[in-house]
């Protein structure tokens, strides 16, 4: 006997499994995309607990107010967070520096001026930029951009915080030239074809239509490349050093807060001693900052954004 | 009544191309700059580092004499990390796209989730390593192991991978999908048949490049506690291990010159890694590259 394709599709259709399956995935699926959301909870909640134990020991007044951070201190250990702040700051400081000019100044080349051909060759090689693990960003850092800036400088100590800022700027330019050359590119043909005809320069056109119609979008590539330059780690272990200081001092050993955490877990610090929860009470700070820092470019560029 | 000053605008033209001309070799020049440092490192590294290399470097286990280290042990841990974190973080990557794209109804909870996952791609490293730290190896007790290095590691890379494999889901036309359920297809059955095989090249591309930055990280693995000098190989995925990056940041961090040579040897290693991997991103994606 030949069932027909009708009959066919009935019985598939009828198939009890199929529909458990249909049934089943979305569940399943739901379960799987909500890891993520678990991920940002369990940061959160494991950076607080941790925290909130910290903060059993030491007082928050200190923490927050201290301008001492002396956590390896045989007696009277000191926890201000002040100076791993401050150490992050140099770094990122000079990290934008460096590398806010050459980044738009790359993004204004790629968008403004360049061939395509050029575009072709160039956003490759910006990629890879950007590719190059940290770590070997801080062998670069600790071993040839250190003693250049030394044969000019005799004052630099081995380890200090321009070396490893310029190192970070170098490591965010991929990110803030690419994301500012986004932001350039949506800026549409017909406004810069018009500045042209009215006879403008390139650079005009540049200054005058495209960088101001861009300014949210570049903004918040600097911003999300400061987000990037706080939380850098291993150039800063490498080439920054392991001394917190509360002062204005570039040219010797200083520490920024993820440099800290580092130096903690290398260590030997026990579970459950003071110096072990205080890699938390840091990392929460430092995930603050970089939240506010995420949030804030978020917002630039939706609140700035103009339509056209 | 003229509304353009002839004269003036002559007067000023040649000012202006001047001044167009100066700014055009200054961004080029700031654009040669960032070229040029990828050259310098490059050279740096390759000119430090080649002398070590040979094959006693690939197949000799660390060692505290500089001319004896070899990188067996951190290579052999690198693979065993991906071998967890690849089906890891794809299964999760994917699955959420899919989630996201096929079966999520726009709202406030899938906005939601689409926000956290952008969020969660600015958080430091370092701090994934933190929770990596309390809940894989303390609270679920893995230790120092491959698996609660890769589980960190996959957590990471995660919103990378989601992302990825969204936009290549998304890139799926209309059109097949329609086609399908027009054949009497079901829903799992089209994303399983039709999207997910349309979708593959872009997903691997992007999964590929998510997993070159896991091998590249050092903070987590450093916060987990991973040590640094093992002289044998993990059998297991609850064995601990060492990876390429903790190897060239031990030997980095030695004062000894020669160690440096050792640790350039180590870059150049993972940069041919990473060189491999790439590559083989960029062969799909041009491979498979289809055009509806």
């Amino acid at each position: 006997m030949r069932t027909s394709v009708q009959e066919l599709i009935a019985k598939s259709k009828d198939k009890k499994s199929k529909k458990i399956i249909e049934k089943l995935i979305p569940v399943l699926l739901f379960l799987i995309a909500s890891v993520s959301v678990l991920t940002t909870i369990g940061i959160v909640l494991t950076l607080i607990i941790e925290t909130v134990t910290f903060f059993t020991r030491v007082p928050l007044s200190e923490f927050i107010l201290g301008t001492t951070w002396l956590p390896f201190a045989n007696s009277g250990a000191q926890f201000g967070i002040w100076p791993l702040i401050v150490g992050t700051l140099k770094i990122t400081g000079i990290a934008i520096v460096v590398a806010v000019p050459i980044g738009i100044s790359a993004a204004i080349y790629l968008s403004e001026y360049a061939s395509d051909n050029v575009r072709r060759v160039v956003k490759p090689i910006l990629e890879v930029l950007a590719g190059v693990p940290t770590i070997v960003y801080g062998f670069f850092a600790l071993t040839f951009v250190t003693p250049v800036l030394q044969s000019f400088f005799p004052d630099i100590k081995i380890f200090n915080a321009i070396s490893p800022g310029i190192v970070v700027g170098i490591m965010i330019i991929p990110m803030i030239a690419s994301l500012s050359e986004d932001a350039m590119s949506s800026v549409p043909k017909s406004i810069r074809d018009g500045a042209l005809a009215m006879g403008s320069t390139k650079f005009e056109v540049a200054w005058k239509i495209t960088v101001p119609a861009a300014l949210s979008g570049i903004i918040a590539s600097v911003v999300l490349g400061l987000s990037r330059a706080i939380g850098e780690t291993m150039i800063v272990s490498l080439a920054a050093g392991s001394t917190p200081k509360f002062d204005g001092d570039f040219t010797g050993s200083i520490q920024t807060m993820t440099a800290y955490i580092v130096q903690v877990s290398k260590g030997d610090a026990g579970y459950g001693t003071t110096i072990y929860y205080s890699i938390y009470a840091v990392g929460f700070t430092l995930f603050l900052f970089t939240m506010a820092m995420n949030i804030l470019a978020g917002y630039m560029s939706k609140r700035f954004r103009e339509e056209y | 009544m003229r509304y353009i000053e002839q004269e003036k605008v002559v007067r000023r033209m040649n000012g202006r191309m001047v001044v167009n001309r100066v700014f055009q070799g200054l961004f080029m020049f700031a654009t040669a700059l960032a070229l040029l440092a990828l050259v310098i490192l490059l050279y740096r590294i390759v000119s430090q580092g080649a002398g070590h290399l040979s094959i006693d470097f690939l197949t000799n286990f660390a060692s505290r004499f500089p001319d004896q280290a070899g990188i067996k042990a951190a290579l052999v841990g690198s693979i065993w990390l991906m071998a967890v974190v690849a089906p890891t973080s794809i299964l999760l990557g994917v699955g959420s796209a899919i989630y996201l794209e096929e079966y999520a109804k726009k709202g406030r909870i899938t906005t939601f989730i689409q926000m956290n996952i952008s969020n969660l791609a600015g958080v430091p490293s370092v701090v994934f390593g933190l929770l990596g730290l309390t809940i894989f190896v303390r609270a679920l007790a893995l230790g120092n192991s491959i698996l609660a290095a890769g589980f960190t590691m996959s957590l990471l890379i995660l919103p990378v991978i989601i992302v990825a494999a969204q936009e290549a889901i998304r890139s799926v036309p209309g059109e097949l999908r329609d086609a399908s359920y027009g054949m009497g297809a079901t829903k799992w059955q089209t994303i399983v048949r039709i999207i997910l095989p349309a979708a593959i090249p872009g997903i691997l591309t992007g999964s590929i490049l998510a997993l070159s930055r896991a091998i590249g990280e050092t903070a987590p693995l450093i916060v987990v506690g991973i040590p640094v000098i093992i002289q044998f190989l993990p059998e297991g995925v609850m064995d601990t291990f060492t990876a390429l990056p903790m190897q060239i940041y031990d030997w980095s961090s030695r004062p000894q010159a020669e160690f440096q040579t050792v640790a350039a040897a180590g870059i150049i290693v993972l940069m041919v890694v990473l060189l491999f991997m790439n590559s083989i991103a960029v062969f799909i994606r041009n491979k498979f590259d289809k055009s509806y």
